[in-house]
């Protein structure tokens, strides 16, 4: 194994935030009991939703594919456990904070019967590239660190450019998170395996595996994990602990010293980025046959009795989880799916866990926000914006809804950490602003599209009109210059032939 | 001296040749005036405006100082970009903007096939044939309303897009 490596690129600003970890890190990953129901939303990615491909009543197997991608983008849903399917029908989803959308809901048998999946006879090793890329599609794995964006596609689309690295992702910056963390304590081996599929896939060299040092355990672990495969391509390395270095662009830049041009992808600069569940999920998959049907989440906040990390089936609702860490506690105020700054508040623990929930956080007292008030163009915003955007410009834009100094000003380069919303004295909440200048740009953006489009179909259409007025006029004077060409003669003809007729 | 002489023709000539050709090739004032406030209108094409179809209207709003508050479904954005644009005064609408998206939808089992809304559509966006069902393409309705009027039926609707 080679030493831990510090020579690191320039994070700009970001915020060094109190971790709230030790709570849930404290015992090892506790396993969920399978529950009576599981809910399995149609949609746990991002793209178009799945398909079901099983019928109401009808008994699955734990691995069975019950839902299968449909469209460009997307990832199969399989049975986390054995059972029938009770139903087909809208349940709440964190995704939309606890609205409705399609899901099918399986009523367990808790026997847990597994579907036997042929173990390939040939190791991963001899497969080739593009082979183990489907492969992965058909294991329904997407990426874990929570954007859910399925891993088959990311792969595909960055082995068409000219990668260099594979940047394995253990920097869990956001508080409170501590799935990933667990995740490489235990389950090192795994993590290490799905690297070295993923580089067998892609044919690449060179593979850093990147953890916080304030992770000793995932260290060491990940450390022994390496020393055991004896894998000189692998590098282990150490970044400090700042808020959002865990960001894909971000960890690139901290990683290579790279920067991840406006608008472009990790794999333009030559790296790809894949979090550290996403690359266990695909060993799980590719050497042991199982499909992404559980994960490691982590149920914490003052609001939850028994703070831990779980390894739950998916489809497990957050009640039945929250139970399992003890209930609520009586401080229980407010729900999150996912980290306290980029999570989402659900309005019902009925919603299940999907393949992007890395944690659970039920939150007490929420420190009262003291009222907006207005910029006063301090620029701490600036100072803290890990993309180096202006925030004080982008929210003056935003209140204009100035769609062309918004895209100048690079709005839609924004991840939505919410360092601004931290930092700032008149207490603005900038990122929420943001999240809806950037659903209106684009939603100008189809109105302009819509528009082009209908303009250019009524030009086509006054264009034909035209056409065949003209048409009808050149016939018309077509026939008047005839009838004068034949003149008197012909009238004379006609007239002839209707008098012979009035004789008959 | 000639040498400042020479230099100084060159460079009229040179200058007058791009202005020239610049003159030449690029639109006249007047209609890329109309070109862009054309940008600015929704393309709906549903005549609210009184004119036949959003360039029409633009054409008016250039050339006569038709008034810029005539286009309902662009609302009151398109009403202060036109002010902008055109250095007026932005004006409230003359009537109201609609609340949501719309799409004409053709109850089929009613319908007689006469065509009559077809011939009104400003997009091509109705199918169909004599005597036989018509439908609407909703992909490309942009609400217009103008094939309610001339269905000898009443078989057309419009309705909220989902």
């Amino acid at each position: 194994m080679s030493a831990p490596t510090y020579d690191l690129g320039k994070l700009h600003g970001g915020l060094r935030l109190t971790a709230h970890k030790e709570e849930s890190t404290a015992a090892p990953i506790q396993h969920v009991p399978v529950p009576a129901q599981l809910v399995l939303p149609l949609t746990q990615h991002s793209g178009d939703p799945a398909q079901p491909v099983v019928d109401i009543g009808e008994t699955v197997l734990k691995g069975q594919l019950i839902a299968s991608p449909d469209g460009r983008l997307g990832a199969p849903v399989h049975a986390p456990s054995s059972g029938k399917v009770l139903a087909i029908e809208p349940w709440p989803v964190h995704r939309r904070h606890g609205d409705n959308a399609p899901c099918i809901v399986i009523a367990c048998d808790g026997a847990d019967r597994a579907l036997e999946i042929p173990r390939p006879a040939a190791c991963y090793d001899d497969l080739p590239g593009d082979l183990l890329f489907e492969r992965i599609l058909e294991g329904g794995i997407v990426g874990l660190g929570g954007a859910a964006f399925p891993t088959a596609q990311k792969l595909m689309q960055a082995a068409s450019g000219d990668l260099e690295f594979l940047i394995l992702n253990g920097v869990e910056c956001e508080p409170y998170i501590s799935c990933d963390d667990a995740l490489m304590r235990e389950r090192a081996r795994e993590i290490v395996g799905g690297a070295r599929i993923l580089m067998r896939a892609l044919r690449l060299e060179h593979c850093y595996v990147v953890v916080e040092s304030d992770k000793p355990e995932s260290i060491r672990a990940l450390g022994e994990a390496l020393a055991g495969v004896d894998d000189a391509r692998l590098t282990l390395k150490q970044v400090p602990t700042i808020y959002p270095s865990g960001g894909e662009d971000q960890l690139v830049q901290l990683v290579t010293n790279r920067e991840v041009p406006s608008g472009g992808l990790p794999s333009d600069v030559g790296c790809l980025v894949q979090n550290v569940g996403t690359a266990a999920a695909i060993h799980d998959w590719i050497v042991d046959r199982e499909p992404l049907i559980s994960r490691v989440t982590t149920v914490t906040g003052d609001g939850v009795a028994k703070p831990m990390n779980v390894l739950a089936r998916l489809g497990t609702t957050v009640a039945d989880i929250v139970a399992f860490a003890g209930g609520y506690t009586e401080r229980a105020k407010r729900l999150i799916v996912g980290g306290p700054m980029t999570g989402k508040s659900v309005t019902t623990d009925r919603v299940p866990l999907v393949k992007a929930s890395n944690c659970i956080l039920v939150l007490g007292d929420i420190p009262a926000v003291a009222p907006e008030k207005p910029c006063i163009r301090c620029g701490e915003c600036a100072e803290v914006c890990p993309v180096q955007l202006l925030p004080q410009q982008l929210y003056w834009y935003a209140c204009a809804d100035d769609e062309a100094k918004l895209r100048s000003y690079g709005l839609t380069d924004c991840i939505e950490c919410g360092c601004c919303d931290l930092v700032c004295p008149s207490h603005i909440p900038l990122t929420a602003d943001f999240r809806v200048a950037k659903a209106r740009i684009r939603e100008m953006a189809d109105e302009k599209a819509r528009a082009e489009r209908a303009r250019r179909r009524f030009e086509a259409r006054n264009q034909r009109l035209d056409a065949e007025q003209r048409d009808r006029e050149r016939e018309l004077a077509a026939q008047k210059e005839h009838a004068k060409k034949a003149g008197p003669r012909a009238i004379a003809e006609i007239l002839e032939r209707q008098r012979s007729k009035d004789k008959d | 001296m000639w040498t400042a002489i020479l230099t100084i023709s060159a460079l009229a000539l040179v200058a007058g040749l791009a202005l020239g050709i610049a003159s030449r090739t690029l639109p006249a004032d007047r209609s890329s005036l109309v070109l862009q406030v054309d940008e600015l209108l929704p393309q709906t094409q549903c005549a609210q405006c009184g004119y036949p179809g959003c360039r029409p209207y633009a054409v008016a709003i250039v050339e006569d100082g038709a008034p810029i508050n005539l286009c309902p479904p662009g609302a009151d954005a398109t009403v202060r970009r036109l002010a902008s644009l055109l250095g007026r005064d932005p004006a409230p609408l003359t009537e109201p903007a609609p609340a949501s998206r719309i799409v004409a939808v053709i109850d089929e089992s009613r319908c007689i096939g006469c065509v009559h809304c077809r011939s009104a559509c400003p997009v091509d966006a109705i199918v169909g044939a004599h005597q036989l069902m018509h439908t609407v393409i909703a992909a490309e309705c942009t609400g217009c309303e103008l094939c309610i009027a001339p269905c000898p039926v009443d078989c057309i609707s419009m309705q909220a897009r989902s």
